[in-house]
């Protein structure tokens, strides 16, 4: 184990001061039982006997908390794969975080769901991979799981907690978004997250099938501003726009190493779910050292903290604290170069390349799809 | 826009939104799904009168009795901090009984 510096520095060498983090991701497992082509879990997922146990992550819940931690995520994977999953829930509340559970739910049953209110979870936020049976089986590779999902969302109302559904679009759903909203309503969801599908790892791959048009982002957005307006004070719609089609880049992470973290089922932390994609980028574990040592001092958090590693066109651009220079990972997606200027943003001299290829794809004809799977002995 | 509450509808705070101290930061926040939101004293103290008891027109009266206030004024500042949280779903309103 190599030794953590002894000061925060940048990539550069520049001082950094860390801030306490807001929200931690926990994602308790990769296994799932679905398959989606775009899931953000990376190519290479950690196997069952490498995950951490109840009481490692209790220590990391309460490290998390005593960092300044308000909000965990437990996610997965599907975390109802994990039989212990009420035992994790447990320590995250003992630790005083606000615990959010973020599922398929598909394989937790009522009495598991029951069990997992005992021990404290607030919230549940549950997927939608498209509405009906024929588009949600399809893209979640599972079929049956339209039904059971539908079940599931009746008894997280039935039991009272309050309920989000995450509905990820692409271009082969896009077109039935207000019927994912209407579903939402009807379901009795306070709010809706609209994610466009994020080009990352598994999406990557199936770019060519799930590219959105133009056209379909813009007919999103005018979906998602007419729904906000008709549904005011009924549900609330969060969206995460098509960003290849953007001016400017999303905020990544709120920027990174600032506000939130993720631990990995093996117990790798990461300052962003996609962060192993940055090739050369090293992370620590919280097996061997503790949450507050990785966060303020390891290199992977300091790389791109601040703004002084910024190169042009974002060191003198007015938004560098608005947008941080975009996604590190997909600068190192598109350009090759994890420092680089988000290529989605407009300054950017990759933009065209990235506007071009993105339109070919969002053109392409294929709908055919590589599904997310273990690889062999998984 | 029309509005989201009355002075005889009573606001309360549903289940999955709760008060609770940031003790790292010496905050008092809201803590709703998927966020928490960092309250000043007004904040704290019109949402700790949401006891699912009492209407929005008796909070204001108690509050501007307590804080020796005008009630108008007051009014007005918990009208709006309630529909901005309204909005985002992290106060529910019921009807008086």
């Amino acid at each position: 184990m190599k030794d953590l510096p002894a000061q925060p520095r940048d990539l550069d060498g520049n001082p950094v001061t860390p801030r306490a983090p807001m929200a931690m991701l926990a994602e308790v497992t990769h296994r799932c039982p679905l398959a989606c082509p775009y899931c953000s879990n990376p190519v290479e997922l950690t196997r069952a006997g490498n995950e951490l146990s109840p009481a490692d992550w209790a220590r990391v819940f309460r490290e998390a908390a005593e960092l300044g931690v308000l909000q965990v995520h437990i996610s997965g994977g599907e975390p109802g794969a994990r039989r212990d999953l009420a035992e994790i829930v447990a320590g995250a509340r003992e630790a005083g975080l606000y615990v959010n559970l973020i599922t398929s739910g598909i394989g937790i049953t009522r009495a598991r769901l029951e069990e997992l209110d005992r021990a404290g979870v607030e919230h549940v936020q549950l997927s939608l991979q498209g509405i009906r049976p024929d588009m949600a089986d399809r893209i979640s590779g599972h079929p049956g799981s339209w039904d059971k999902k539908m079940a599931f969302a009746d008894w997280v109302t039935e039991i009272g907690f309050p309920l989000t559904v995450n509905a990820v679009v692409h271009r082969q759903n896009m077109e039935r978004l207000s019927e994912m909203i209407d579903l939402s309503e009807r379901l009795g969801a306070r709010r809706i997250e609209v994610a466009t599908v994020q080009f990352h790892g598994w999406a990557d791959l199936n770019r060519a099938a799930l590219m959105p048009t133009r056209e379909q982002a813009a007919f999103a957005r005018q979906v998602v501003n007419d729904a906000r307006l008709r549904l005011r004070g009924r549900m609330v719609i969060d969206y995460v726009p098509a960003d290849h089609h953007a001016i400017y880049p999303k905020a990544c992470m709120g920027g990174w190493g600032s506000t939130g973290l993720n631990v990995t089922p093996d117990g790798t932390v990461l300052p962003c779910h996609a962060a192993q994609s940055i090739k050369g980028m090293a992370f620590e574990t919280v097996r061997e050292r503790s949450l507050a040592e990785i966060w303020s001092l390891s290199d992977s958090f300091n790389a791109f903290r601040g703004t002084a590693w910024m190169p042009e066109p974002c060191q003198t651009c007015e938004r560098k604290t608005v947008d941080f220079g975009g996604c590190r990972c997909q600068a190192m997606a598109l350009a090759g170069d994890a420092r680089a200027t988000d290529p989605v943003c407009s300054k950017s001299p990759l933009h065209e390349q990235v506007v071009a290829r993105a339109e070919a794809d969002a053109a392409s004809p294929t709908e055919a799809l590589i599904y997310r799977r273990m690889t062999k002995g998984g | 826009m029309t509005p989201l509450i009355a002075p005889d509808q009573v606001p309360y705070l549903p289940r999955g939104v709760r008060l609770a101290d940031d003790r790292v930061r010496g905050l008092r926040i809201l803590q709703a799904p998927e966020r928490a939101m960092q309250l000043d004293q007004i904040g704290d103290a019109i949402l700790s009168e949401l006891d699912g008891a009492r209407s929005m027109g008796q909070i204001t009266r108690d509050l501007a009795s307590r804080y020796n206030a005008p009630e108008d004024q007051i009014a007005g500042d918990i009208h709006d901090f309630l529909t901005g949280l309204i909005e985002r779903r992290m106060v529910f309103v019921r009807d008086a009984p």
